[in-house]
């Protein structure tokens, strides 16, 4: 009841932002005034009935997982973001073997198991990449800067980074 | 006597000893991808695609590849079903449900090898359909204008929200979600950007391959930390292998029904196999009757669900073929890799691309005898892989799915994009909400848009102009039956719970 309720709400907002935003839509000479906006707006419209309807008839609440799974996968969600934003500048081998590391001991809270796996699956995907699928210029390893690594990391830091 | 000459100019296209080879390398890897819980045709396709891309193989032999996974991760999600409880996704939960108890009492092989048959006989049947009904279907087709093609992409939105979730309303916010998100990025007419909020990476728009991979393979990871890898241990062992003639030839005419009505539910746009096995299992079950003790583990129950299963996603591919519209989440993904390759499905591509179709034709039925082939002998490969723990695999999969939308673009932007679908997915699917509208949203969007556009240019703004002909009308009137009726029929259509132990 209340998670749809919320997740209803939250859509509802969103779609009267997303019709907010239609609305703003540039145009000019070519693409006539109303066209650009014509679909956005549909869509936003139906998008904010659907969401009334959920917050007005919602079903049963899931089972949602309790507090420190939420944890776990609120780390797994960090894990993920660190690890997109530093397959730049250090390359595939050293962050896959982390990130590979620290998801299968959430998964499987074993350490060894898991350092196994990180290690075996950043060398193993390497080679497979590199030397089966040819793909090397993806999967390349490379010694940062501190300079780059901090750049790379302010991405996830709001209003500092991210050009 | 057309089909004989296009079939065999498909053949020439398939059938070098190369793109065999693809096709075997494909069917193999299909079947594993299928058997291993918690990857599905969906998921596994949609990580294969960008390396399939990033590879540079031309289109032909990228679709015989790609076709070959998807058709080998039908036939292996019911290695899962039969031998776990778990289907692999959600058109395998009806084989679950003689399966596993077929399973249980030590006839784990049988079933297999049985289901391998049905699901040869399924596909087998739904590819000829194809060869007949395609072309003619493209024909009816070229009388499609902007108007009929808006009431036909409103059609496949709403058969899916009404028949494949169990809230109208969910589906329909999903369907929203991806249209919103198809929006985003530079106006193809005005040349301005629209809806990217001043961020320069998103005035590309959002690629599609980043929502499907997200959605389906990411969100995955974080059920797999919820459930932390239970339920991915061996159920049942398998014995011996052998061929169960008698059950073979005893369920003869249920693997031909069912592949009718799987074929059927298949063509409707936006139904797909869910539908399929569903109405295959029950028309089966009461047609058996009482006696035919559906549920307990008998030939009949293995063999309809999955002949269902399969030949309803030979029928997906008609009208994604003829008229762009995918049937399922699965064939969403094959149609993300069409668009991939730069062929744009629809009437013309029958005429224009005829290497195209034809070869993917023949590659269908090539992957399909490659398959049974593969799957009678080889079974006992293919549940020593099941045993891969979710420890090992789900992070596998994670950073497969990286490195494949990294050579996309190779921008972090992407990445990030990538995880946020993912959270995304996890939140959708958790609070049941369908993520397949989501996906055809973003494939679907800009054309649907497209259309809507010219139909009101071509009227001057009219908006009746949307029901003009005959054609649209009737599409308008199948589209709101199709999202209203189930609600009405959902009293009397229940879904038959999954068996637990």
């Amino acid at each position: 009841m209340a998670s749809d309720r919320i997740f209803g709400l939250v859509c509802l907002i969103t779609a009267v932002a997303y019709i907010a935003a239609a609305l703003q839509i540039q145009t000019n000479l070519f693409s006539g005034e109303v066209l650009p906006k014509l679909f956005p707006l549909l869509i936003g419209g139906v998008a904010a009935l659907c969401s009334l309807t959920i917050m007005f008839k919602p079903d049963p609440d899931p089972d949602w997982p309790v507090g420190r799974t939420w944890l776990a996968m609120g780390v797994a969600v960090l894990v993920l973001c660190i690890y997109a934003v530093m397959i730049t500048p250090l390359g595939f081998i050293l962050p896959t073997a982390i990130a590979a590391g620290i998801l299968s001991y959430q998964i499987s809270p074993n350490v060894k198991p898991a350092i196994a796996a990180g290690v075996g699956l950043s060398l193993g995907l390497f080679v497979l990449f590199k030397f089966a699928l040819g793909l090397g210029n993806i999967v390349a390893y490379k010694v940062p800067t501190a300079a780059k690594l901090w750049d790379a990391l302010a991405i996830l830091i709001p209003f500092v980074g991210g050009h | 006597m057309d089909i004989l000459a296009n079939l065999a100019l498909g053949f020439s296209v398939a059938l070098s000893p190369f793109t065999l080879f693809l096709a075997v390398c494909g069917c193999f890897l299909g079947t594993i991808i299928g058997a291993l819980p918690g990857l599905g045709p969906s998921n596994g396709v949609a990580i294969l695609i960008p390396i399939t891309f990033t590879l540079g193989l031309d289109a032909t032999s990228a679709l015989v590849l790609m076709t070959s996974v998807y058709y080998g991760a039908m036939y292996g999600g019911r290695i899962s079903s039969i031998l776990l409880n778990i289907p692999g996704d959600e058109p395998a939960l009806m084989t679950t449900l003689d399966g596993y108890p077929m399973a249980k009492q030590g006839r784990a092989g049988d079933a297999l090898v049985l289901s391998g048959v049905a699901s040869f006989v399924g596909a087998l049947l739904a590819t000829i359909g194809l060869m007949f009904l395609a072309p003619s279907l493209a024909r009816v087709a070229f009388f499609f204008g902007p108007a009929e093609y808006f009431a036909l992409y409103l059609l496949a939105f709403c058969t899916l929200g009404g028949m494949a979730s169990n809230n109208q309303a969910k589906a329909a916010l999903a369907a929203c979600m991806g249209l919103g998100i198809a929006m985003i990025g530079v106006d193809s007419s005005s040349g301005l950007p629209r809806l990217t909020g001043g961020n320069l990476h998103l005035f590309d728009g959002i690629d599609f391959l980043v929502a499907i991979v997200g959605l389906f393979a990411i969100a995955e990871v974080f059920f797999f930390i919820e459930s932390h890898g239970k339920g991915s241990s061996i159920g049942v062992k398998l014995d011996k292998v052998r061929i169960p003639w008698k059950d073979i030839m005893s369920t003869k005419w249920t693997m031909l029904r069912a592949s009718f009505v799987g074929f059927i539910a298949g063509i409707l746009p936006g139904a797909g196999a869910s539908l399929g096995s569903f109405l295959a299992y029950m028309s089966e079950k009461s047609i058996a009757g009482e006696k035919g003790g559906f549920g307990t583990g008998v030939a009949k129950g293995v063999a309809a669900p999955e002949a269902g299963n399969n030949s309803a996603a030979g029928g997906a591919l008609v009208p994604m073929l003829t008229l762009g519209v995918p049937g399922s989440g699965t064939t969403a993904v094959l149609l993300a890799l069409l668009m991939t390759l730069n062929i744009t499905p629809g009437p013309t591509l029958f005429t224009e691309r005829a290497d195209v179709v034809w070869g993917l034709i023949a590659s269908l039925l090539i992957a399909n005898v490659v398959l049974l082939l593969m799957n009678v002998p080889m079974v006992k490969i293919f549940v020593k892989i099941l045993s891969v723990p979710a420890w090992v695999l789900l992070p596998g999969v994670t950073m497969i799915s990286f490195v494949g939308i990294y050579s996309l673009s190779g921008s972090y932007f992407d990445l990030l994009l990538m995880v946020g679908f993912g959270v995304l997915g996890y939140i959708l699917r958790k609070l049941d909400v369908p993520t397949v509208p989501v996906i055809l949203g973003i494939l679907l969007g800009g054309n649907m848009e497209d259309a809507l556009r010219r139909a009101m240019t071509l009227s001057d703004g009219d908006p009746t102009y949307l029901f003009s002909s005959p054609i649209a009308i009737g599409l308008w009137i199948a589209a709101i039956a199709g999202f209203v009726a189930p609600m009405f029929l959902r009293g009397i259509l229940k879904k038959p719970q999954a068996v637990t132990d």
